[in-house]
């Protein structure tokens, strides 16, 4: 399964650990992460359901294509993970 | 309880309680963050505060305990469009989905006594949002987004036009006013079930001079309903001052001299429909008080005279600016609070005759509220 891990800036508003999930594109990922996190949602899409503007998803080395349907694929193994950018502060 | 001021600043939520003849100020909650604004309850004693946390978006909290402990409840949200990814991709890559979403928590009002845990809530872009359960969940009054004059809207101030003033009629809770930049005046006399552009006798200077006059382009920045004579409704607009008597229906302008007309925030006397207070600044273009010195005007007579006060208030070159929520006047009358984008905070005594630096050094001031 993918490894989905977040920026630390992140654990200032909310709980949220590393953690294997199931999925095959990065949408599927998030939305299990969500399953059991339902707060987290709303820190990294808008209403929605796009990446918000200011937050960037990697898989691996590469910044996802997709930010509005999220639905760049995620292979078992790869790392994907949440950034917040260093504009909008 | 003592009396308290609640202060939404770009690092915080700070507040300041008055302590053997000074203030002191304190953080309440969300040092660091954006608090873009704040509610005290007067029928629960409930603390909201909004947040606008840049890159994780807008969030919404609420203490019952007077800002010892917060937790994160809903913020209004417009609802998800049901886009569906193009079918073929080369046509379109990456995809692109249109439907809004809440940039800025611009005001939040406690619903009226008739009402308990009802809240409203203002939001850019132009969202007018309900919850009748102390803000667990939130619905948009969609009679007014779906308005078919809503795409005429624009920003005023920032990329998008947004609801900044949302007045409900203490006599009759379903009355109610709300001031958009840039949409006008909008009425409802149902509870929000329908809605009518009405601000008739508001003047712009910024369109086409055969617009000047359009209800639906005018910039009102800030409009402040009296408690004990709700049909009058002060309106500090962009390009003037504005005083109504019939509950935002018709205007008119005011036209007595001062130093300038152009500001942002207005308060008026809970008691008394003919008093209220202005802080001019020279205009739209150059956003500074006049002449670099900072005064407070203030009417006792509906707009016939104003008198400048700057007692208490810096002699030298200022460059404090109150911005549309930063002039607030407490329940009894008396004392008034404003704060700038400078990040200064005055109170001003009797009537705001007599000012005081409260606080300086602050950061930028988005809102002042007596609790």
């Amino acid at each position: 399964m993918p490894r989905l891990s977040f920026t630390p800036n992140l654990e200032r508003h909310l709980s949220c650990p590393s953690a294997r999930l199931p999925g095959d594109t990065v949408i599927a990922v998030l939305t299990a992460a969500f399953e059991g996190n339902p707060r987290l949602r709303s820190y990294l899409l808008d209403d929605q359901g796009r990446l918000r503007k200011h937050v960037n998803i990697f898989v691996n080395n590469e910044p996802v294509a997709d930010r509005d349907f999220l639905t760049d694929r995620v292979a078992d193994g790869d790392e994907v993970f949440v950034f917040q950018a260093l504009s909008g502060g | 309880m003592a009396q308290r001021l609640h202060l939404a600043t770009r690092k915080g939520l700070l507040s300041l309680t008055p302590s053997r003849g000074k203030w002191r100020m304190g953080v309440t909650g969300f040092l660091g963050d954006s608090v873009s604004t704040v509610l005290e309850d007067p029928r629960d004693g409930a603390l909201y505060a909004g947040l606008n946390l840049g890159h994780f978006g807008v969030k919404l909290h609420r203490s019952d305990d007077g800002g010892r402990t917060w937790t994160e409840i809903a913020a209004p949200a417009f609802a998800e469009e049901k886009d569906q990814p193009p079918l073929d991709p080369m046509k379109e890559w990456p995809p692109k989905k249109t439907g809004p979403s809440v940039e800025l928590l611009w005001t939040l009002v406690a619903g009226a006594a008739d009402r308990p845990g009802e809240l409203w809530a203002g939001t850019i872009p132009g969202g007018l949002f309900r919850s009748t359960d102390r803000g667990a969940s939130w619905q948009l009054i969609e009679s007014l987004w779906n308005d078919p004059t809503r795409p005429q809207w624009f920003g005023g101030g920032y990329d998008r036009a947004g609801i900044h003033s949302i007045c409900i009629d203490p006599r009759d809770s379903k009355r109610m006013v709300l001031g958009i930049s840039s949409g006008g005046i909008w009425r409802s006399s149902d509870a929000g079930a329908t809605w009518k552009n009405e601000g008739v006798g508001l003047r712009n200077a910024y369109m086409p001079p055969d617009k000047a006059y359009d209800p639906l382009s005018q910039d009102p920045h800030r409009i402040t309903q009296c408690a004990a004579a709700p049909d009058t409704i002060w309106c500090q607009h962009h390009n003037g001052i504005f005083l109504s008597r019939d509950a935002g229906a018709t205007f008119r302008e005011i036209k007595a001299r001062a130093p300038s007309r152009f500001g942002f925030g207005v308060a008026v006397h809970p008691e008394d429909p003919k008093t209220a207070w202005f802080v001019p600044a020279v205009r739209d273009i150059n956003r500074t008080p006049v002449d670099h010195r900072l005064m407070v005007m203030r009417t006792t007579d509906g707009g016939r005279s104003f008198k400048t006060f700057t007692n208490g208030l810096p002699k030298g070159p200022t460059f404090d600016l109150m911005y549309r929520h930063g002039l607030d006047i407490d329940a009894g009358g008396e004392r008034l609070a404003m704060g700038s984008t400078t990040g200064n905070l005055w109170v001003g005594e009797r009537q705001g005759t007599r000012w005081t630096l409260a606080a300086p050094h602050l950061p930028p001031i988005y809102q002042v509220s007596w609790g």
